[in-house]
């Protein structure tokens, strides 16, 4: 029979566990909410953006198009940016996006491919660190945002495409977690140069568009913002993903610490009576021996 | 009274305006221009500018810095890289943006860079002045 005072101490310190948990419950809630604001007002532009892309892109025929659309001709060197979050504590969410990645890093490796590396986010280096760090070029800290905004997207993607315009890698594709809802986050990946947009809805194909200037120069001005757009919305499903993420871990979190208390505190009255009834045998068996 | 039509103007962040109008001055990086309801459908990149958009209730004024607009048969959408409604903007907000368009004039050394940066202080000016 464990000793009473170290149940009451178990006792006590699960009890500051839950209080923890409870209140990283509430305020994931708090911030799942702001996050799906953002990422609701961020899906407006994206919708238009990507219609009028998919609409521009599928004028462009055969190799004449801009780089960043048809690519360069070769696919031998991918990149692969691994969006999760600055911190654990959020369930399986990290631990997914960076299996995705890694099963992704593995096959291209096992196909003779080059693979290259940037990840955004603390967690999904770490994840990697192990078995692909030697693939590692490069990492984005987001630990100090506060709200993400687009500049923040702008900065990642002037990277990438600063690093294709050299010549670094041929094919990058992003992995980030989708929203389903606060219990699913799907982990995605999704190639974004050479831009892919045979899945996006054109909408209405048979208005004729005049272009201001040339449609080939729209559409490489385009393009790189076609870049920065895919991984600001990449980024804000992450952030709602990750919150909702940690929701659902907290509030397991909580659940399971109420039972471990109930379950101890079970145990913890059964020895205090098995205490108080030896007392009591020992009171009156010293008792009868007078 | 114009016929009227619909306009959105929307940024990566969120959506400044979708509102009922008669016209919208857009400025384009081709030129000026004012769309209507049944303009032939075009689509053009933004220099940094200042649009005016007419609704029944008077006329918005927001400074954009770039990205570009649709002029379609539905309506006119403006997808901007940065818009401010005139009413958010300070002296100071517009002192930076200046202050990063030079920066990058600096930096980069293009004619590209040098327009921006002069199409935003004339931009500036204009909604200021």
């Amino acid at each position: 029979m464990p000793n009473l005072k170290v149940l009451k101490n178990r006792i006590a310190s699960v009890k500051s566990t839950r209080k923890i948990t409870k209140a990283m419950q509430m305020v994931a809630a708090a911030k799942l909410r702001r996050a799906q604001e953002a990422a609701e007002a961020g899906r407006p532009y994206a919708e238009r953006f990507n219609a009028v892309m998919a609409q521009l892109a599928g004028g462009v025929s055969g190799d004449s198009g801009p780089k960043l659309l048809v690519g360069n001709g070769s696919n031998q060197t991918h990149l692969l940016v691994v969006m999760t979050a600055e911190r654990g504590l959020c369930g399986g969410f990290n631990g997914n996006i960076a299996k995705l990645a890694r099963v992704a890093a593995n096959k291209l490796l096992a196909e003779g491919k080059t693979v290259k590396i940037l990840t955004v986010g603390k967690k999904g280096r770490e994840a990697l660190k192990r078995d692909l760090g030697s693939h590692f070029i490069g990492h984005v800290d987001l630990s100090e945002v506060k709200k993400l905004g687009y500049a923040d997207a702008s900065g990642i993607a002037q990277d990438i495409l600063s690093r294709f315009d050299t010549g670094e890698f041929d094919v990058a594709k992003i992995f980030y977690a989708t929203f389903q809802s606060v219990i699913s986050q799907t982990p995605t990946e999704q190639q974004i140069i050479p831009a892919d947009f045979s899945n996006v809805d054109a909408g209405d194909v048979s208005t004729v568009y005049d272009y201001e200037p040339s449609e080939e120069g729209i559409l490489a001005d385009l393009l790189p913002r076609a870049v920065a757009t895919q991984i600001f919305s990449a980024l804000l499903e992450n952030g709602a993903s990750e919150q909702g993420a940690r929701m659902s871990a907290m509030d397991n979190a909580t659940r399971n610490a109420g039972e471990m208390i109930d379950k101890l505190t079970v145990e913890y009255n059964r020895s205090r009576q098995a205490v108080i009834t030896n007392e009591l045998i020992e009171i009156i068996s010293g008792a009868e021996a007078l | 009274m114009a016929e009227m039509m619909q306009f959105d103007l929307v940024s990566p962040e969120r959506r400044l305006a979708s509102v009922q109008a008669s016209e919208v001055q857009i400025p384009g990086a081709e030129g000026d221009f004012t769309a209507m309801a049944l303009h032939a459908p075009v689509i053009t990149t933004l220099r940094p500018g200042v649009l005016k958009v007419v609704t029944a209730s008077g006329t918005d004024e927001y400074l954009v810095t770039g990205g570009f607009a649709e002029v379609g048969t539905a309506g006119t959408s403006v997808l901007a890289e940065r818009a401010y409604a005139k009413a958010d903007l300070t002296p100071a907000l517009l002192e930076e943006l200046v202050k990063e368009a030079n920066l990058q004039r600096d930096a980069s050394n293009t004619d590209a860079a040098a327009k921006y940066a002069d199409d935003l202080v004339a931009a500036s000016a204009q909604i200021t002045g």
